[in-house]
């Protein structure tokens, strides 16, 4: 699903955030990354997302070059993969419900089946009671939630989480890790940065960790689906 | 790769996504209807001012057409010509094709104005000879286009070996044709600033609403909306400035021009007139509610363009 070759990125200004990174995660496997804070872990899924470019080497998304697709061609990569990142909340401007459905109101599906597939995607996060509700009205996890709604609701091939428990209380955080390994039972592939080990750990999934914008070879859980640069 | 929906039905989604863009854009605008008042009243009163100003020249246009007929050539004949040669020149006058009308001022009938006219009748009666001349009166036909014609008619005339002398009565009407001719072109220069104003108006309003909607924005962008999908409920919020801009610029317009009906009437009345003030016509209207759309697009456009790309997820 996802194959880094040699993959640097360097900032403007001259910052290397990563450095030579290689790995591969399998279509419809589970993968971490993580890494201490400034190692590179948000750098590695905004190249997958397209929001950065590489400085060197190449990134093949389910069989796609991502060097190969122009600016023009990156939302329709993107609407492939359900993102899920820190710094992009809802809109507080919309109900639930219009949250969720945005992804689908950019493809083009007709109503009834918007409909149809918002109450699928907030039945699954367990919201389908909030679906008038305003997002400002909700807990910190149930707005979490609502992203990961909206993330899955187009069924995406791939679903990046940047610190998807970032601000969450541990048993909050259990329960939204527990929701990503159920995407990934029926098929979707799930890469998740955290820094927080203990849950993952306890989650037990393939690990990818970044020191330094370097793969380090892996203590927690070393392993055969990721694969880390020789 | 997942299927998408079929391909029909994406047509109709998509008929239906622009028709909704069109609406909730309207409904966007409704939810801060103070500023987007504003927004329109300038706009408005930004078309308001050319489009009153070319109404007032066309009625004006109208007005100076009525006056064609006060518009006469005098021919003072060499007082040796008779009448029958007169009559003759008259004749062949009539067959120019830039002369309307002619009409004859025989010597007696010169002299029964004149006494008339001149307060000396008494002293009159003890001339012999009649003195005056037999005068053509010639009523050119009006080129509003070619305000010159007249005088190149008049050079013609006054050549003629029986004429002694052409006067135009009317050296002011050159005048007015070239007054006309400036201030239709004064017309286009402040209409064109005004556009200008009008495109910059959109364009700084539309730059704030995107500034406003920067979150949505990014997340738009985030989960894959293209450019074009992202710029359409902008460019067609331009579309709502500039066409509800363009019909209250009409409906101040007329407005103004009913204010004004009655005391132009009661003018008019005091000359001679059957003179009839003109609204904007369809066609007017029309192109009033076709450029201020345009304008409203074209600003929003030209923000959309300018801005959009600046706001990326990150
Ligand atoms: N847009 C940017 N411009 C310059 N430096 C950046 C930018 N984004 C991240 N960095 C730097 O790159 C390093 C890695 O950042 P990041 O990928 O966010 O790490 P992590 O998510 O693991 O905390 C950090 O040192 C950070 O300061
Ligand atoms: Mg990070």
């Amino acid at each position: 699903m996802i194959h880094f070759d040699n993959v640097s990125k360097r900032y403007p200004g001259g910052f290397e955030a990563l450095n030579q990174v290689s790995f591969r995660l399998p279509r419809g496997k589970m993968g971490y990354l993580t890494g201490h804070s400034g190692a590179g872990k948000s750098t590695l899924l905004k190249l997958i997302a397209l929001i950065e470019r590489p400085s060197r080497g190449q990134i093949i998304l389910d069989g796609i070059n991502l060097n190969h697709i122009s600016n023009r061609q990156v939302p329709y990569v993107r609407r492939n993969i359900g993102i899920i990142f820190q710094n992009h909340h809802l809109l507080y401007d919309r109900p639930v419900f219009d949250n969720v459905a945005m992804p689908l109101v950019i493809q083009g599906y007709r109503h009834r089946e918007i409909q149809s597939r918002v109450r699928a995607a907030l039945d699954q996060v367990g919201l389908l009671k909030k679906e008038k509700s305003d997002p400002i009205t909700l807990s910190g996890g149930e707005q979490q939630r609502v992203g990961i709604a909206r993330a899955i609701v187009h069924k995406p091939s791939l679903l990046l989480a940047d610190e998807p428990t970032g601000n969450l209380d541990p048993e909050l955080s259990l329960e939204i890790m527990e929701l990503f390994a159920r995407f990934n039972q029926v098929g979707t592939s799930v890469l998740i940065a955290s820094h927080d080990l203990d849950l993952i750990q306890h989650m037990g999934a393939q690990t990818l960790s970044l020191k330094d914008g370097r793969i380090v070879n892996d203590e927690i859980s070393p392993n055969e689906i990721i694969t880390g640069a020789a | 790769m997942r299927k998408g929906p079929q391909y029909n039905t994406l047509i109709t989604a998509y008929l239906i996504h622009h028709i909704r863009v069109l609406l909730s854009s309207l409904g966007h605008l409704t939810r801060q209807p103070l500023s987007t008042m504003m927004t329109m009243a300038v706009i408005a009163i930004a078309l308001t001012l050319p489009s009153g100003l070319y109404l007032a020249l066309n009625n004006i246009s109208g007005l100076s057409a009525g006056w064609d007929s006060s518009t006469k050539i005098s021919l003072f004949l060499h007082t040796s010509v008779d009448e029958k040669k007169a009559q003759t020149l008259l004749e062949r006058l009539r067959l120019h094709n830039e002369i309307d009308h002619v009409s004859m001022i025989s010597k007696d009938q010169g002299l029964e104005q004149f006494k008339q006219g001149s307060g000396f009748g008494s002293a009159l009666q003890f001339l012999e000879d009649n003195p005056l001349p037999i005068v053509l009166v010639v009523q050119p036909i009006i080129d509003t286009k070619r305000p010159d014609h007249i005088n190149q008619l008049l050079k013609e005339l006054e050549n003629d070996k029986l004429v002694e002398l052409a006067q135009l009565d009317m050296q002011w009407v050159k005048r007015l044709y070239a007054m006309l001719e400036i201030a239709h072109r004064g017309i286009w220069a402040i209409g064109s600033l005004l556009g200008l104003a009008v495109l910059l108006i959109v364009g700084n309003t539309i730059r704030l609403d995107i500034q406003n909607r920067r979150s949505e924005i990014e997340v738009s962008k985030l989960i894959g909306a293209s450019n074009a999908f992202i710029r359409r409920p902008f460019l067609y919020t331009g579309f709502w400035y500039g066409f509800t801009g363009g019909l209250l610029a009409w409906l101040l317009t007329t407005a103004s021009l009913y204010l004004l009906a009655e005391p132009v009437e009661k003018l008019t009345l005091l000359y001679h007139s059957d003179f009839q003030l003109n609204g904007l016509s369809f066609g007017d209207t029309m192109n009033l509610i076709m450029i201020s759309c345009s304008l409203g697009l074209l600003g929003s456009w030209l923000a959309v363009g300018r801005h959009l790309d600046e706001i990326e997820p990150s």
